[in-house]
């Protein structure tokens, strides 16, 4: 080859295609599925705690997007339905996940609905789970002598409890458990709903 | 659903008839004709059959002149030495800082409670500022720096604008650290290989106008009819990176599923159509370069780099196997995936049967030894990224450290040894001294070979019992975490000896630019005449 302004352009027209495929096409038949029925959008105290999970990097560890029964148990371990892409109408930005060093969140909400449970969690994973390698947060969290009205106590085993001191919920943290709790996709989604079906084995591809 | 089918049916026929019409055109105008002769571009008149390697040991000990034909290129050199200095350097001080935060992020996997007092230092924000660095640090500036060395040579005219590279280095380095102290503090625009706040972006985007006009207007003035093979992945990369990264970093107007179609296209293309070209372009460069012969077969490069082009660009989607996608994209990119076996097996038999004949110089040279490894690698990752796509595969792979094993194949096994071969090959070139210990040129080699074998095949095998104990119902989820934690520790031990290697390497380098620079004649051509031979 023997031209630079030919190259240029046949190099950008290829890579035009690839968007029109990969970016144009499936965005507009995204854009036209209305939110699943049930889906509600977040509160104010949600999207500050969605923020507070952005910036902390839980989506380097947590998935959010539950696959078919037809691929693997994820359904079988509590996580939900196979998600669909209405149910993330509300998500800016998008936190799918491609690692599950932690299980999936789609619907942690709805597995684990306590406040108390995702504090202590947060607080210090392994006083639930010894196995567990998820990192602590205790910069979420303020150790005080005694907590004030309207303060949410941790409650955590001896082993991790300061001695003779609270360990109080700072605001991301209270925010945080807000959206984590928000999670629940648990409603049915329309039959016709946009998901990758290459595994179902009846039923014609969406 | 049918109507989605129809228009697909009518764009492929679209895209064909246009594809037939530019075919059509370039036959015509003789495009498509490569014949060997051209493969000597690299060269100058007499220098082919000169095998070329400033490491070597026996070579004049203090001053340069192990090849005597660089004399010739001196002018050239020297007016792109000072960007490319400041490209490479910046890289390798940002691989220094990225491995170190590479290897915490390994280590905090298996230690979940050291270093959790302060925020930035949070396994989620030291994961993503060793991914930022290493990417937009390290083999972004040093395969730019790279590409404004190799260009000038096959173009055989000098850098046009040698200013604005440098320039363009320094907002870089900016933006880079800038977008550093923006992800650990907490403030990222939350997508993987994205992070960078789109505010920080446009400085990046900015900066890569001052290396994209001096390269195009070097091209435009080469001193040579024919642009050799290194020329067209330059070129392609140089019209590739700007748009993905602009129409990615868009502010507000993707969301949900349909970001994240945007999200993994623009960040497997990062791979395919940046990081990949910037590799694969400096592999055919100094591959020849340091053997003294042409490649194997010039005419299937071109087969290798347009159908890089062409099936690399949308493999995107493979990432999204299973997930809330339409059904007919994940297929799409699940065949552009496996069509990926087609530029690789040709780029592999160039640059490999090209080694493979002169294995004297694999043996003698170590930067050829880096850069030949590093081509190697890089089929090995194609190949097993090409397998990970099948549906059947990806549902074990999918999720897991297996994953991230193969992206380091890619980006570190292949692109990252490249460049350690090119700036071995290239510092006794652009200081005019030789390296000051080569012996730890080769304990680099070692340290990082041991330590990434031991790295990737941790990762490997350890997805893989992560992936099959995810799959099974009657485990619980604790199996998979608690089966792949030896293989966390061994990857962090491979890690280690990486990181040494490469602090090393950066010591290595400060302590090349301490001795200086040889005095040079002044005088020479900034124009030389390619080699011909029919």
């Amino acid at each position: 080859m023997n031209r630079v302004i030919p190259l240029g352009i046949l190099a950008l027209a290829i890579l035009a295609f690839a968007t029109l495929m990969l970016v144009i096409l499936p965005g507009i038949q995204i854009r036209t599925e209305a939110p699943t029925p049930g889906l509600r959008p977040y509160s104010e105290a949600e999207l500050r705690g969605r923020a507070v999970y952005v910036s902390e990097g839980c989506v380097y560890c947590h998935s959010q997007q539950p696959r078919s029964l037809d691929q693997a148990p994820d359904g079988e371990r509590g996580w939900g339905r196979a998600s669909v892409a209405s149910d993330y109408f509300y998500d800016q930005p998008h936190q799918l996940g491609t690692m599950r060093t932690g299980p999936d969140l789609q619907n942690v909400g709805a597995r684990l609905p306590s406040e108390a449970w995702h504090m202590t969690h947060l607080y210090q994973p392994r006083a639930l789970y010894d196995w567990s390698v998820m990192p602590a947060y205790p910069y979420l969290f303020e150790v005080k002598d005694k907590a004030a009205p309207g303060d949410v106590v941790v409650a955590l085993p001896e082993r991790y409890a300061p001695e003779g001191k609270v360990v109080v919920a700072k605001p991301r943290a209270r925010d945080l458990v807000a959206y984590l709790r928000s999670l629940d996709r648990t409603f049915p989604a329309p039959p016709t709903a946009v998901r990758d079906d290459g595994y179902s084995e009846q039923g014609e591809p969406r | 659903m049918s109507v989605t089918i129809g228009l697909l049916l009518a764009l492929s026929f679209l895209v064909s008839l246009l594809a037939l019409a530019f075919l059509i055109w370039a036959v015509t105008n003789r495009q498509l004709q490569l014949h060997q002769g051209q493969a000597y571009t690299v060269f100058t008149p007499g220098e082919a059959g000169t095998p070329d390697d400033a490491t070597l040991p026996g070579d004049d000990a203090q001053s340069v002149g192990p090849h005597h034909y660089d004399a010739e290129r001196e002018g050239i050199d020297a007016v792109s030495r000072r960007p490319v200095m400041i490209l490479i350097g910046s890289g390798i001080a940002w691989l220094a800082i990225g491995s170190i935060f590479g290897l915490m992020a390994s280590l905090k996997l298996h230690w979940p409670d050291w270093l959790t007092d302060v925020a930035p230092l949070t396994f989620g924000r030291v994961r993503t500022l060793h991914l930022n660095l290493v990417i937009y640090g390290w083999l972004s500036m040093t395969g730019i720096g790279v590409a404004l060395w190799i260009a000038p040579r096959i173009f055989h005219t000098a850098l046009r604008h040698p200013r604005l590279p440098v320039i363009g280095a320094v907002l870089w380095n900016i933006a880079v650290a800038c977008g550093a102290l923006a992800i650990a503090s907490g403030w990222t625009d939350g997508e993987e290989w994205l992070e960078i706040p789109w505010q920080i972006d446009g400085l990046l985007a900015l900066a890569g106008a001052f290396f994209v006009w001096p390269l195009l207007h070097t091209a435009l003035r080469r001193n040579v009819d024919h642009i050799y093979v290194t020329g067209w992945y330059y070129l392609g990369a140089l019209c590739w990176f700007p748009v993905l990264f602009f129409i990615a970093n868009l502010p507000g107007i993707h969301s949900g599923v349909q970001e994240a179609t945007v999200n993994w296209w623009f960040a497997h293309n990062v791979l395919g159509l940046w990081l990949t070209p910037l590799g694969v372009g400096a592999a055919y460069y100094f591959i020849p370069k340091i053997i003294g012969k042409p490649i194997y077969s010039y005419s299937l490069s071109l087969l290798g780099f347009w159908a890089l082009a062409l099936f690399y660009s949308q493999v995107g989607i493979h990432h999204l196997i299973g997930g809330p996608v339409p059904t007919w994209v994940v297929t799409l990119s699940i065949v552009h995936s496996v069509m990926m076996f087609v530029p690789v097996i040709a780029v592999a038999i160039n640059q490999h049967v090209t080694v493979a004949r002169n294995l004297w110089a694999f043996k003698a040279s170590i930067p050829l030894r880096f850069v030949s490894l590093g081509a190697l690698m890089y089929t090995l990752a194609s190949f097993q990224g090409s397998i990970e796509a099948l549906r059947a595969v990806n549902t074990v792979t999918h999720f897991t450290q297996y994953t991230v094993g193969h992206a380091h194949l890619g980006a570190y096994g292949f692109v990252s040894f490249v460049l350690f071969g090119a700036v071995y090959h290239m510092g006794p070139r652009l200081t005019g001294r030789q390296w000051p210990a080569p012996a730890l040129i080769a304990v680099h080699f070692w340290l990082v070979v041991v330590g990434f074998a031991i790295y990737f095949f941790a990762l490997t095998i350890g997805g893989v019992l992560q992936g099959l104990a995810m799959l099974d119902a009657t485990r619980p989820f604790a199996d998979s975490v608690t089966v792949l934690a030896p293989y966390l520790e061994a990857r962090s031990v491979g890690g280690a000896l990486m990181t040494l290697g490469h602090l090393i390497f950066a010591g290595h380098f400060v302590a090349l630019l301490a001795q200086g620079r040889a005095p040079h004649a002044t005088t020479a051509p900034t124009d030389t005449v390619p080699a011909t031979q029919a």
